[in-house]
């Protein structure tokens, strides 16, 4: 479990549960789940027209999530935001449908990308991942104030004078990166659970934002980590212990941490 | 010595998509005064507190702010707001974005910024609750951490959008009460809108009155009057008091209801 050709997978690992916890802390706070989901599905058209192309899936992840964003942002000026967040995604699945009838060598490739491929990670795959989630969460720790005010309400932000649609659009493409940085590790489907379960936890456990933020990446690590040591153990597959672990820990919270009768 | 005032409004016009909601609105706030604007829902109350918050572009007319010597030039608290009850923030977390909710990087904490929450939760008597998650509480409670949330950088001038609906009547005395404590501790010129302006007729210096696009404004007893108002609403109302409340009416149907009723019979067979 901790052989040289292991190795790579836990650096990857760790550093995609650092990022999925501090952009999830915040999709859970501005309710911007629905948009967690979307995004990483409507990338992985992306990849198959990257393999159509014969250019990098990473290259192509990063394209379609930079479109998902101008697109779910321009979308959501002319209608209400779960709208025009399901709008990309239905256009994204049309030219995924698209993709994936030119090409018939794929089908591998996509269940690796939908469900993850955590146990074969290169080392070549370390330094893009790296950078990635090194710049989506230096732009959250940037924007964390105005991020925090707006999802108490974007009134108030906007009279303190950060714009609600500039701080929704840079989000978004944080989202985007921690989605490219994720994607091809825990898989399109996985992306979303990691990034809800840990957060949605997190937040009964402390009414503290930093220390809220903090318990989110730790959840999220143990999720990441225990995900794998018992998918080597087991052979199941690593997504089914990623949602397994994210319904654990978010019903932990239930149980354990402050509820709605508070007073 | 008069003071130059805090805010002034010249002639402001406001249209959405062609249709006026505001047509030739001026009038002017002094430093500490406080001022009700009073009107019936959809008269233009929230358009007019937006636009002098600078948050949309009026079609004519300006919007003057003397912030003087503070930092701050706006203190604001919107329209009823839902707060998620999970939100991990807690009321001094609430007032400490006050302060500095606008800026890039990671709050530092530092003893000036504490004090500073601590002594605006004091000031609004929310100490008990500064500890308390801010989803958690009663909309009386929740109004007076965003009134501290909106004083923290003592602003010359705080607007309020409907402070008073959804409250009951302790918590409606309570509130106004407290703002016109504060805006005396302060000197803050408080422009608070509200279509009832019955709580608010003992403490104010000041009403501002929008109907029918346009606004009167000068003391209450000057401006709640049948003439002022009936010139105002274009048509004859009536400024009735009760009780020691004030109830505006109007006399008859405005012509537009009455050509309206005339044309549907259905309405005026009902009636015996």
């Amino acid at each position: 479990m901790f052989s040289d050709f292991m190795t790579n997978t836990w650096i990857v690992a760790t550093l995609v549960a650092v990022v999925a916890g501090v952009v999830g802390f915040f999709v859970v706070v501005r309710r911007a789940a629905f948009a967690a989901h979307v995004l990483p599905l409507g990338a992985f058209p992306g990849a198959a027209a990257a393999s159509l192309l014969g250019v990098s899936e990473l290259a192509g992840i990063v394209v379609f999530s930079g479109l998902g964003v101008l697109g779910i942002s321009q979308l959501q000026r002319w209608d209400r935001r779960e709208v025009a967040t399901a709008l990309w995604l239905a256009v994204a699945l049309a030219l995924g449908t698209l993709f994936l009838s030119m090409t018939r060598e794929y089908s591998q490739g996509l269940y690796a990308l939908l469900f993850g491929e955590v146990l074969g990670v290169s080392s070549r795959a370390i330094v893009p991942v790296a950078v990635l989630s090194s710049i989506a969460i230096a732009m959250t720790a940037l924007l964390f104030r105005p991020l925090l005010l707006d999802s108490l309400s974007p009134e108030l932000a906007e009279a303190a004078g950060a714009a609600s649609r500039w701080l929704e659009l840079a989000f978004l493409a944080v989202l985007a990166l921690a989605t490219a940085t994720a994607l091809p590790v825990v898989g399109a489907l996985m992306v979303f659970s990691l990034m809800v379960g840990p957060a949605s936890a997190a937040r009964m456990f402390s009414d503290r934002p930093g220390t809220a933020l903090a318990l989110t990446i730790g959840l999220s690590l143990a999720t990441v980590w225990g995900s794998i040591a018992l998918s080597y153990l087991s052979d199941w597959p690593v997504g089914f212990f990623v949602g397994t672990l994210a319904g654990l820990s978010y019903a932990a919270g239930r149980v354990t941490g402050v509820t709605g009768e508070g007073r | 010595m008069t003071d130059a005032a805090v805010l002034s409004v010249h002639g402001l016009r406001v249209s959405f998509s062609g249709r006026p909601v505001l047509k030739d609105v001026q009038f002017e706030l002094a430093p500490g005064e406080f001022c009700a604007l009073i009107g019936a829902n959809g008269s233009g109350k929230t358009t007019l507190l937006k636009a002098i918050l600078g948050l949309l572009r009026p079609e004519a007319g300006e919007v003057r702010i003397d912030a003087g010597a503070s930092a701050a030039r706006i203190g604001y608290v919107p329209q009823k707001i839902s707060i998620d009850p999970y939100l991990p923030l807690r009321s001094r977390d609430v007032v400490a974005l006050g302060l500095d909710g606008a800026r890039w990087g990671w709050p530092l904490r530092s003893r000036v910024r504490d004090a500073r929450v601590q002594e605006m939760l004091e000031a609004v008597g929310a100490m008990d609750l500064a500890d308390r998650r801010v989803g958690q509480l009663s909309g009386g409670q929740q109004q007076r951490v965003l009134i501290a949330h909106a004083l923290v950088r003592h602003p010359r001038l705080l607007l309020l959008d409907e402070p008073l609906a959804n409250l009951d009547v302790r918590s409606t005395a309570e509130v106004v009460t407290l703002l016109r404590q504060l805006s005396l501790q302060y000197r803050t010129a408080v422009l608070l809108s509200a279509h009832d302006m019955n709580p608010l007729l003992p403490v104010i210096d000041r009403i501002v009155y929008l109907a029918n696009c346009c606004a009167v404004s000068g003391k209450a007893n000057d401006v709640i009057r049948t003439e002022v108002l009936s010139r105002l609403y274009g048509y004859h109302v009536d400024v009735v008091r009760v009780h020691g409340r004030v109830v505006v009416i109007a006399a008859h149907e405005p012509e537009e209801i009455r050509a309206a009723l005339a044309r549907d019979p259905v309405h005026t067979a009902e009636i015996p």
